[in-house]
Formats: structure tokens, C-alpha cells, sequence
């Protein structure tokens, strides 16, 4: 994508990947989030945006998540939670956000690392995407907001989560392209979305909404 | 009839169909050739039955052979089975010599046709020894719960399952320590099977009738062997709770015939704790009683899956797609299709169930809204369309085991 380009949109398929590294405790999951692939923490902060679309997300992370449930320990689980995934724009940075606040929290407290009963280990999964062209282009804004509503969820996941964090742009793909096209105010409106508050209809819903208030 | 692709288009949108399409013309000039062990019954033949069709009219050339073996070659692999499953079982050496000789018998017989050549379940997993001599792509796809195996089978399998390009599991909680690419592919139910297609309202009550329910009250409903694992007596010692100041009938329904001897005992105990109250119906059905099934769970309030261990548990998924909250045992594959509070309810305990249980019975709009979201939740991730592109994407990976990323241009 550069400046002159239309706007192409891709989407993308994915395959879980599995590391076969586990964790049953608040060391070992240390361990592996030092060591396991980028994908993998990629994976374990996102994938229910695209699994579980249906609803609000009223979830979070997997990671905050085994934490709470598994481990018991509600208060790291919390910290973990509100991690702001949005703040980050490689997977490296949010890799250490999430190394940091756990070791602060085993730092704090020393306490015995608690182990999960069995059968609750957490696993490493990985995300394996094929990104492909979806055959939707966009010469112009105008035409970028004529094609929008036939956008995927899964397309919108792309440009939105992938391109910032694993391909390590800017913003998201919308807001940069728009802003080269001379769209400056609209391109930082759907810069301050933020995406993981809604479900990827709602948030499709949302950007429909604000081209509305082009000039 | 023949069920094609186009009767799917109508479930899962025309989007989902698209995708396939796109997705098998990347893959569609290998042939994909399933080994397994059986031609008919049990979950792996009942799902390539359905599968090799589709993957047919989406340009793949999908075969599929099956392997011979005697009656001790099968109870070997019965052994294996159970011992992969975690249970105690004493595998011999002699056992493990009838495994090599049934495996070198099939690879001097076997034509081996594909490009991608996908084995399903440890029976047919030595074939990978043919390897070394013609190449070609193969994958093993492990249906069965290997979370814990037995080390000594596990072991025994492990320099067979490490000459594969990649090995599929459905949970990531079934992930070995492996040299191979590992991926996961959840099971998948097929919305267009008798178990979970569409009846009509007359036909539901019908056999709720047939069974001496009333449609008119709730009905709580668990469809599982009797099987300790399933818990049976858990789930009556829930609805005993409930059932002091709430309306409603439970129904417990599995196969009858079991060659089991605990399944004989936890069905009597069953019976006899079930024996002072009217509402509760234990259901013995034949075999191929699909419809009925699908009409208990559509004509049921709630759903039980109130498992102690779980393999994957697809019940769970068949009462979702049906749009019935469920109450599951926080154990296996049911964390995946239960998302607590989304989709219905994970539960420790009987206690915890009667409580789920009570909050659910009150609360129809709740009730109303876990369901749909079960709906949505199946249809995005454990209906067959998807497993059909998971495994065309596990075809494009063998090219790409390395990268996360793949630009496909």
C-alpha cells in the first residue's frame, strides 16, 4: 500500500497452530511468554475477537483470563486485563507489557507460585493467517465507503488487528490510507475507535457512521 | 439424496461457500487420500461420509481407503485406544508385534494414490513407514483425547507420528511435544444430519409425547451413555435440588445396549435414584434414533453436559446449534463450546448446576439470548463447512510450515 495505490482490501484465513508448551503455574507461564513465537501471543490476545463476534466482548485476554479462573489470582488477572492493546503497535511491546505486569506482580507479593488444577494447564496455540486479496478495491474515499459495507468481519480483523500489530504499521490500514488521500479528520476518528469495546459488526457499523460526517 | 454444497449455502451464508471455493483452488491440483480403519460407524467414517462429497464438488480429488485387519489387530488397537485415553492398560509386547505385522500387511497391499496423503487415529498410523521410500505429503489427523497418554503406547507411536509433515488435534490441550508442525481442527457437527436438522413443532411434540413428556412444562435434558464420566447422578442430584420449589421433568437419554459392565452398574444406580419420581424419564433408544434425539433436545428448556472428563463432547454443540442453553462440566472441549455466561453455563459441581439451573428456568429472555448466542457461536466455529476449510488450510500450511504469515497473492 502506498500513496498513490487504491485501497485494496484483503482478508485473511486462519489455522491454529499448537505449540505443545503449556503452563501450570505463574512461572511457567513466564517462561513460555518469553519464548513462545510472536503468533502465539498474537493468538491469545485477539482470537476471540473473531471467534466469539456475537457478542460484546465481555471478555478479555486469554492470558488475564487462565490467570483469574485457574489460577485464582483475580487481582494479576485484572492487571492483565487491562493491558491496552491499543497502545501497542508491535507484538514485541506487548509482549513485555505482559512480562512486566506479571513479574511486578510475583515481585510484590512472593508468595508460592499457586499451581491450576490439573486439566486447566493453559496451551500455546499460534495463529497461522493466509492473507489474500478479497477482489474489493477503492480508487477513492468515495468508493472506499461504498464498498465498506460489503467488507467481512474477518477483512476488518485484518486491517484493524494484523496489519498494526504483526506487520508493524503506523495505525490501522483505513486511517493511514484515507489521511494520504487528504481525509486527515476522518482517518483520525476511526484512529480513535477503539475496536476491542465492540463486536467487528458494531465497529463496521461505527466507521459507516462517521464517513457520514465527510464534508 | 446427495447433499451438496449448495444445501449447506442456505445455513452458513454465501460468503462461507464463497471462501471454500477460493480456498480449493489453491489446493485443488493434489489429491487428498483418507486412510482410516473402518468404512462405516463411529465419529472419523461418519464424518468423511459427509466429507469426501463436498471436498469432491469443490475440486478436490478426495479418496478414501480403508485398512484390513483382524480381530486381534483391532483389539491392539482398542488397547491403544483406551491406554492414549489415560486408561490402565497392559500392552504387551506381542500385542505391539501384531500392530507391525497388520501395518507392513496394509503397506504391501495399500496403493498409495495421494499427493497429500491424510491418516486418521493411531490404527492406520504406520503407514507413514512407506515414507521414506515415496515421498509425498502426509498428515495425522488424531481424533481421539490425548491429553494424557499412556507413555508406553504414546512412546511406541511417537517414531511413527514424527516422520509426518504435520499432525491435527482437536483440542489445544492435545498438543505432544512433537519435531512437526501441529495444528488444531475442532470436530464439527453436521447441521443437514438427522440429529440436528430442522422439525417441525408437531413432530417435536410428538415425541415428547411418545416419551410421556409434557410439552407444557420444562424439560431438562442430558444425552449421554451412562457413564460415570457423564455424571447421570450428578445431574439427577441438580434437578432433586431444583425440583423442590421449581416445575420440571428431566430426561436422560443414551444407548441402551452397552457391553460395558459399568455402564450397567451406573445405569442401575441411575434407575434406582430415579425410581420415586415420575419426572424423571430414562430413555434407552436404539441405535439410529437420531430424530428423536434432535426432537428431545429442541423440545428441551435447558441442556446438561455435566461431564467430570470430556473428550471433545460435540453433544454440547448439538444442543447450542438447537439455540438450548447448556449447563456443562468445566472440563474439555465443553470450555470451548460453553463460554460462561455467553453461551450458557460451567459448573464444579451438582450445586452449581441446581443454581445454573434455577436462574435459567426463571429467566426466559436469558434463556433467549445464551441461546442464540450458542447458535451463532456454532455456527462460526464447529459446523462442518468450517472443518471442510481447515483442512484444505492444513493442505496450503504443508507448503508454509515455517512462516505465521502467508501472503497468498
Amino acid at each position: 500500500m502506498n500513496h498513490t495505490e487504491p485501497f485494496v482490501f484483503y482478508t485473511e484465513r486462519r489455522l491454529v497452530a499448537l505449540t505443545g508448551q503449556q503452563a501450570s503455574n505463574l512461572g511457567q507461564l513466564l517462561g513460555n511468554l518469553h519464548d513462545v513465537p510472536g503468533s502465539s501471543i498474537f493468538y491469545h490476545t485477539h482470537h476471540m475477537y473473531l471467534s466469539h463476534h456475537f457478542e460484546t466482548p465481555a471478555f478479555s485476554n486469554d492470558f488475564a483470563l487462565w490467570v483469574s479462573e485457574a489460577l485464582q489470582e483475580g487481582a494479576l488477572g485484572e492487571k492483565l486485563a487491562a493491558i491496552d492493546l491499543l497502545s501497542f503497535t508491535s507484538i514485541r511491546e506487548l509482549r513485555e507489557a505482559i512480562v512486566a505486569t506479571i513479574e511486578q506482580q510475583i515481585g510484590e507479593d512472593g508468595r508460592r507460585l499457586r499451581e491450576c488444577p490439573p486439566g486447566d494447564e493453559l496451551h500455546f496455540c499460534r495463529s497461522k493467517s493466509f492473507i489474500m486479496p478479497t477482489g474489493l478495491i477503492a480508487r477513492d474515499p468515495k468508493e472506499f465507503f461504498e464498498v465498506l459495507p460489503k467488507v467481512t468481519n474477518v477483512s476488518l480483523f485484518f486491517h484493524f488487528f494484523e496489519a498494526r500489530l504483526r506487520l508493524g504499521r503506523p495505525t490501522n490500514d483505513f486511517s493511514q490510507w484515507l489521511a494520504w488521500r487528504g481525509e486527515e479528520i476522518l482517518a483520525k476518528s476511526i484512529d480513535a475507535l477503539d475496536p476491542y469495546s465492540m463486536t467487528l459488526d458494531e465497529f463496521k457499523e461505527r466507521i459507516i457512521a462517521l464517513s457520514g460526517n465527510r464534508g | 439424496m446427495a447433499i451438496r454444497l449448495a444445501d449447506y449455502e442456505e445455513i452458513v451464508g454465501r460468503e462461507v461457500i464463497q471462501e471454500m471455493h477460493v480456498l480449493a483452488e489453491r489446493v485443488k491440483s493434489r489429491r487428498l487420500q483418507n486412510i482410516n480403519s473402518t468404512p462405516v460407524g463411529g465419529g472419523v467414517a461418519e464424518i468423511l461420509t459427509r466429507m469426501i462429497p463436498l471436498l469432491r464438488e469443490l475440486g478436490i480429488e478426495a479418496t478414501w481407503d480403508v485398512i484390513k485387519g483382524d480381530q486381534a489387530f483391532f483389539n491392539v488397537t482398542k488397547a491403544f485406544h483406551n491406554a492414549l485415553h489415560g486408561k490402565k492398560e497392559d500392552v504387551t509386547d506381542e500385542m505391539l508385534e501384531v500392530f507391525r505385522a497388520t501395518t507392513e500387511a496394509n503397506l504391501r497391499e495399500m496403493n498409495i494414490s495421494g499427493d497429500i496423503v491424510l491418516v486418521h487415529d493411531p490404527q492406520p498410523a504406520g503407514l507413514v513407514d512407506r515414507k521414506r521410500e515415496i515421498g509425498r505429503q502426509w498428515i495425522w489427523r488424531c481424533h481421539i483425547d490425548v491429553s494424557a497418554p499412556d507413555a508406553r503406547v504414546w512412546e511406541f507411536l511417537r517414531p511413527y507420528v514424527e516422520q509426518y509433515d504435520a499432525a491435527i488435534f482437536s483440542m489445544p490441550d492435545f498438543a505432544q511435544r512433537l519435531p512437526i508442525s501441529q495444528y488444531m481442527v475442532a470436530p464439527s457437527i453436521d447441521p443437514l444430519a438427522d440429529k440436528n436438522v430442522e422439525l417441525t413443532p408437531a413432530f417435536i411434540t410428538q415425541v415428547l409425547e411418545k416419551y410421556h413428556l409434557n410439552p407444557e412444562r420444562p424439560i431438562i435434558t442430558q444425552i449421554s451413555r451412562f457413564d460415570r464420566l457423564k455424571d447421570p447422578l450428578g445431574v439427577i442430584a441438580a434437578y432433586k435440588m431444583v425440583k423442590r420449589r421449581h416445575d420440571c421433568q428431566l430426561v436422560l437419554a443414551g444407548g441402551g445396549a452397552s457391553d460395558d459392565p459399568e455402564g450397567e452398574e451406573v445405569l442401575r444406580e441411575v434407575e434406582q435414584q430415579a425410581a420415586d419420581d415420575r419426572d424423571i424419564h430414562i430413555l434407552l433408544l436404539p441405535p439410529f434414533s437420531d430424530l428423536e434425539i434432535n426432537a428431545l433436545v429442541r423440545g428441551s428448556t435447558v441442556v446438561f453436559q455435566k461431564s467430570i472428563k470430556e473428550g471433545f463432547g460435540l453433544t454440547v454443540s448439538e444442543a447450542l446449534w438447537k439455540r438450548k442453553p447448556v449447563i456443562g462440566g468445566a472440563v474439555g472441549g465443553i470450555k470451548l463450546q460453553v463460554i460462561n455466561g455467553v453461551t450458557g453455563f460451567l459448573v464444579h459441581s451438582p450445586e452449581g448446576a441446581a443454581k445454573r439451573l434455577v436462574q435459567l428456568l426463571g429467566d426466559r429472555t436469558l434463556r433467549a439470548r445464551l441461546g442464540d448466542n450458542g447458535y451463532q457461536h456454532v455456527k462460526q466455529n464447529f459446523l462442518l463447512t468450517r472443518h471442510v476449510k481447515d483442512y484444505m488450510l492444513v493442505m496450503l500450511a504443508l507448503d508454509h510450515p515455517v512462516e505465521d504469515i502467508v501472503h497468498l497473492g
